[in-house]
């Protein structure tokens, strides 16, 4: 028994057991020097190792914008892969700062699963993936079809309902993680794959023959992706939401990774002073410096360079901007104003 | 303590601490070790309810068992009774528990027999078949049987082909990566003759089963009373079913736009978890068999060779009941496993328990603490139905002493 | 028949031995030899002749196009599914080759790798003294056993001495499997003792907890119990305390062996005979002498080979850690076939894992059944 005691206890002790005091998640972060980000485990275009081990995507390179914000350097971050399951649990625990997993912002997560939703960095749909052999050109020709489904998720009440509605039938098969659905779908064990759209289109471009699989026109979901943090701590949520509105408001204003130090010094109006921090100082009321926002935009460029670098139609994903453009563009992408 | 002190003595010399007196004395002292475990033990679970109900009410969460109610909103793929996305979450999770008990089932028959049929193999005096079984029992069970699982449903999945190249068994039976399709049997009016009928020829059988052995108790004449059973279970029913006009159809399974469409659909997860649980617990039962057999001496077979007992016949009436005293209880615990080892279907996404209450119920409503509670407890009552079947069938081939 | 006198010999001839039977010849071919033993053990009846022409045609068929799959046609080497494909239709064993760091160490940093090594020899020298007799200095080498599971967890976790600090997230692969199964077994032993003391106990309230418990384990399949590690046990202590899952695991686990290992125990104590049990109680030892000096000795001899069974059957179980997440060795395979570059091998990722585990649980009941027969000629 003193063997077993002795190890538990030696364990704690080494990997910490953490109790007590509520800090503050920005005096943490900065006494840290580390912001923790949780991550998708891997989806291509959003969150995932390239050759070298590094983590990229779309998700990956807003978090490291927000480091960049908070403590001056975007490569301060340590990554902390997640499950669908797992992500709530490694943000209720204090293990991670910020979710930046695509995840749904819905009623039951915001109001009753406590979390505090930011904004929406990427607005989602669910669809459906099939061969382009099959001959679909619709989901409601789907009737009798077999549809493989990651479990855990929105998707598959989604998909019920969708085929209730409709009244078609159709054979769900339930997998536990995103690759093995993948994988199944590839042996053609399902006529289909159901997941967001850009992870449809992520999926797509990891296939040996991406010309063989159409994306159906049906998007039979709102899903509105954006960071998560603690319900609770107020200063650190207006942190996160004001940097990725930076990203927004830069694309919006014109200020990209390579001209943003010239805008600083010579804003061309306003505006972009104030957010570059040429005029005013904004960054002392979120507790950071005035270069808060400048550094944010230079650690991988305003919110239009990420996602087309990353995402972009010039990608293997290759996807359009679509909801995701601006409101100038047509788009839902919105920044309130930095005054 | 060096000495030994026995309760005459510590009472004669007067110890002045009462306790101390009380420990010593052998009967209060169990009362005391029991009482203490007693008061451990309840303190333990005060603590741990304590803190659940403290973390419970950090989150804001409830315990109750109200969601079961709530509709569950997903579909399952295998549903042996009426569902729907609309029906509630303790309807899935009876749906659940049907096709764990379903896979389990079929399990520990297609197991004994392969067992049964391996472990005799291994015994024979052919030496290739019994080098060949053996190899095929230590390969299987010395693999994890998850990887069994895996094995065979990735084999199914990417080797069979797709429903439109079908292998079809005289276009009834379909073998295709999404499952096998069978026809199904359609029931007419009518058809209530022929149950009728079988009902009577099961009733009839069991009378003449006890006639003929009192009739062999009284005079020693055997009638071959399996053959005739068989006879008039199988016979009596097909009479009428033919005079009553063949009240019915079969519902072949035909290619739809995707699948094939109607008859009876096995799905491949199930085939995968039903085989792969089936070759991994044959392999011990193999085992079990062999010994079993084994253990049987030497003069049985002779002393009832001796009797003028014809050698099947003393498979059947002497050595095999003699075995079965041996084989029955490791056998009761092969049984206990493959049904816990049919939890390992959320690896390929079989809908047990795991997979809908425990699963996809857990996630949707984020109910831990409760989903995982019932999860346990059908588990439990599952084992304790097994072996309390086990056992008292034990008791009834038991070796009577009188 | 030796001395039965044959008159057709030669008088004089005093031969003792019908012809052919005189011990010095060999015998002759249709009773003993290479054709004779294939005539009884091959086709000695009509369904015997049928099972071995069965089997040859069945180990035709499956034989040469395993081999060909697994040897013969395979690619040894290669950095993508394609590099394989264009050099051979068989296995492509080149994926695994890659990635068979992966395989052992999991996410573990490359350069504190002699770490998992040292801890590996170490467990060998701390399994000696308890698999062998005959060990020299056996009882210092034991208390080396009793303290390994502290060395070995410093070792692999550091943070003290100057190692550095690796988090539990990082182990996985073989690596993994090891620590689960060797945890497991290690501390439920004496967990297990207890257990099984408390079954055969006669105070009635020890014997109820204990039966209860045992019986709760043994009805439940380890996934839930992994579940409750992953979701539940996280509930049941004090609020704002969070510990490592890999601990949480590693104590249901424990639980679950115990479980077991109670059982195994159990059947060693009802072996020793009762004459034992009396002999130490003339003796005047109390119950917890005995039960040290006499009875535990002579059971744990008898249930070594059940703790060995015990232990494969933890060590196989293992696996089931892909279900909470955890990239054990089977999962570090499932998980490497979502790089596109290899998708689709895996028949070739369960057959090594399945070689593998064939390999080193079928070492290990031989060792078990070795155990069992040197116990069977000591009595």
């Amino acid at each position: 028994m003193f063997k077993r005691a002795s190890i538990v206890a030696a364990a704690a002790a080494v990997v910490g057991i953490a109790t007590g005091a509520q800090a503050a998640t920005l005096d943490d972060v900065k006494a840290r020097g580390v912001l923790h980000c949780i991550v998708n485990t891997g989806l291509p275009g959003f969150s995932y190792t390239d050759a070298n081990g590094n983590w990229a995507g779309f998700d990956a390179d807003m978090c490291r914008s927000v480091a960049a914000a908070v403590l001056g350097d975007g490569d301060k971050v340590k990554f902390i892969p997640a499950t669908g399951k797992t992500r709530f649990t490694l943000l209720n625990s204090k293990e991670g700062d910020v979710i930046f997993r695509n995840t749904t912002w819905t009623f039951v997560r915001d109001v009753d699963v406590k979390l505090t939703f930011i904004h929406p960095t990427y607005y989602d749909g669910q669809g459906f993936i099939i061969r382009k052999s099959k001959g679909v050109k619709s989901a409601k020709e789907l009737d009798g079809a077999t549809v493989c489904i990651q479990t855990g998720t929105t998707t598959e009440l989604n998909l019920a309902d969708f085929f209730r509605a409709n009244k078609i039938k159709y054979t769900p098969v339930p997998i536990e993680d995103s690759s093995e659905a993948r994988k199944n779908y590839l042996a053609d064990r399902c006529d289909a794959y159901t997941t967001d759209a850009s992870g449809l289109a992520a999926t797509r471009a990891t296939f040996e023959k991406p010309s063989d699989h159409v994306i159906l026109p049906e998007i039979i979901s709102k899903e509105p992706l954006g960071p998560v943090v603690r319900h609770g701590d107020n200063q650190w949520e207006d942190i996160v939401r004001w940097a990725v509105f930076a990203l927004i408001q830069a694309e919006e204003s014109g200020v990209t990774a390579a001209n943003a130090d010239e805008m600083a010094k010579t804003p061309p109006n306003p505006d972009v002073a104030r957010l570059l921090g040429a005029e005013g100082d904004l960054g002392a009321m979120l507790g950071l410096d005035k270069a808060w926002a400048l550094r944010a935009i230079k650690a991988r460029g305003n919110f239009g360079e990420i996602f087309e670098s990353n995402l972009g139609t010039k990608t293997p994903i290759g996807l359009e901007r679509g909801l995701n453009a601006l409101y100038t563009a047509g788009g839902l992408q919105y920044a309130p104003p930095f005054r | 303590m060096t000495t030994t002190v026995d309760q005459g003595s510590a009472t004669a010399r007067g110890e002045p601490n009462v306790l101390l007196k009380l420990w010593r004395n052998k009967e209060t002292r169990s009362v005391i070790i029991q009482i203490v475990t007693m008061a451990l033990l309840f303190a333990f679970f005060a603590y741990i309810i304590n803190n659940a109900v403290l973390n419970l009410q950090a989150l804001g969460k409830t315990f109750s068992f109200d969601f079961l109610q709530e509709p569950a909103s997903y579909d399952i793929n295998q549903t042996l009774i009426e569902y729907t996305s609309r029906s509630s979450h303790a309807r899935a999770m009876l749906v659940g528990i049907l096709n764990t008990a379903l896979v389990a089932f079929c399990g520990v028959i297609l197991a004994t027999i392969l067992g049964f049929v391996l472990g005799v193999i291994r015994l024979s005096n052919n030496w290739l078949a019994s080098r060949i079984v053996y190899v095929f029992i230590e390969f299987t069970r010395n693999v994890p049987v998850l990887l069994h699982i895996l094995l065979i449903h990735g084999i199914m999945v990417h080797f069979l082909p797709l429903p439109k190249q079908a292998i079809s068994v005289g276009d009834a039976l379909f073998l295709s990566n999404r499952g096998v399709y069978a026809p199904r049997p359609e029931f007419l009016d009518g058809f209530g003759f022929t149950v009728a009928a079988f009902g009577i020829a099961v009733i009839a059988a069991v009378i003449f089963r006890r006639w003929a052995k009192k009739v062999q108790e009284d005079t020693g004449k055997i009638y071959p009373v399996f053959l005739i059973c068989t006879g008039v279970i199988i016979g009596l029913p097909l009479i009428v079913f033919l005079i009553s006009g063949s009240p019915l159809v079969w519902e072949l399974p035909k290619m739809g736009r995707f699948n094939l469409q109607g008859g009876v659909m096995m799905l491949p997860e199930f085939l995968a978890l039903w085989l792969a649980l089936s070759f991994y617990t044959s392999a011990f039962i193999a085992e079990i068999v062999r010994s079993g057999i084994m253990a049987i001496n030497k003069g049985q077979w002779e002393a009832a060779g001796a009797l003028g007992i014809r050698r099947n016949r003393v498979l059947q009436l002497v050595i095999i009941p003699q075995a079965l005293r041996v084989i029955i209880p490791p056998l009761a615990s092969q049984y206990l496993n493959l049904t816990k080892n049919s939890s390992l279907a959320i690896a390929i996404g079989y809908m047990d328990i795991v997979a809908t209450i425990g699963g996809i119920t857990l996630m949707q409503t984020g109910k831990e603490m409760e989903t995982m509670i019932i999860v346990l407890l059908i588990y439990l009552s599952f084992s304790l139905v097994i072996s309390a079947f086990m056992n008292w069938y034990n008791k009834r081939i038991a070796l009577v002493e009188r | 028949m030796a001395n039965t006198h044959n008159p057709d010999m030669t008088p004089g001839l005093v031969n003792a031995y019908e012809p052919g039977e005189h011990p010095d010849w060999p015998a002759p071919s249709s009773v003993k030899g290479p054709a004779h033993w294939i005539k009884t053990n091959l086709f000695g009846s009509v369904t015997n002749t049928l099972l071995t022409l069965l089997t040859i045609y069945l180990l035709y068929k499956i034989i040469p196009a395993m081999v060909d799959w697994m040897f013969i046609d395979a690619a040894y080497t290669g950095t993508s599914r394609k590099d394989c494909e264009a050099q051979a239709s068989g296995a492509c064993w080149a994926f695994i080759g890659t990635r068979l760091q992966l395989f052992i160490y999991g996410f573990y940093p490359e350069a504190e790798r002699w770490r998992v090594n040292l801890t590996a020899i170490l467990l060998v020298v701390a399994l000696a003294p308890v698999l062998y007799d005959n060990v020299p200095h056996r009882g210092k080498a034991l208390i080396f056993t009793v303290l390994y599971p502290l060395i070995a967890g410093v070792l692999l976790v550091g943070g003290i001495f100057g190692l550095e600090y690796v988090a539990t997230d990082q182990f996985g692969g073989l690596m993994l499997n090891v620590i689960i199964g060797v945890t497991g077994i290690a501390f439920s032993l004496p967990i297990g003792i207890c257990l099984a003391l408390g079954r055969q106990s006669h105070l009635p309230v020890l014997r109820i907890v204990c039966v209860a418990f045992i019986e709760f384990i043994r009805g439940v399949p380890l996934i839930t119990l992994l579940f409750v590690a992953a979701v539940m046990l996280s509930y049941f202590v004090p609020p704002g305390t969070n510990f490592d899952l890999l601990v949480r695991m590693l104590i249901m686990v424990t639980l679950f062996a115990s479980g077991y290992m109670a059982e195994v125990i159990r059947g060693g104590l009802q072996a020793i005979p009762k004459g034992q049990y009396e002999a130490a109680d003339s003796m005047g030892l109390k119950y917890w002498q005995s039960m040290r000096l006499i009875i535990l000795p002579q059971a744990l001899k008898i249930a070594i080979p059940g703790i060995v069974n015990t232990f494969i059957a933890l060590y196989k179980d293992t696996t089931l850690v892909i279900v909470i997440g955890r990239l054990d060795i089977l999962g570090i395979g499932r998980s490497s076939l979502a790089d596109s570059k290899w998708q689709g091998l895996s028949t070739e990722v369960y057959v090594f894992v399945a070689i593998f585990f064939f390999i080193s649980c079928f070492l290990m009941s031989r060792y078990s059944l070795y155990l069992e027969k040197k116990l069977h000629t000591g009595h």
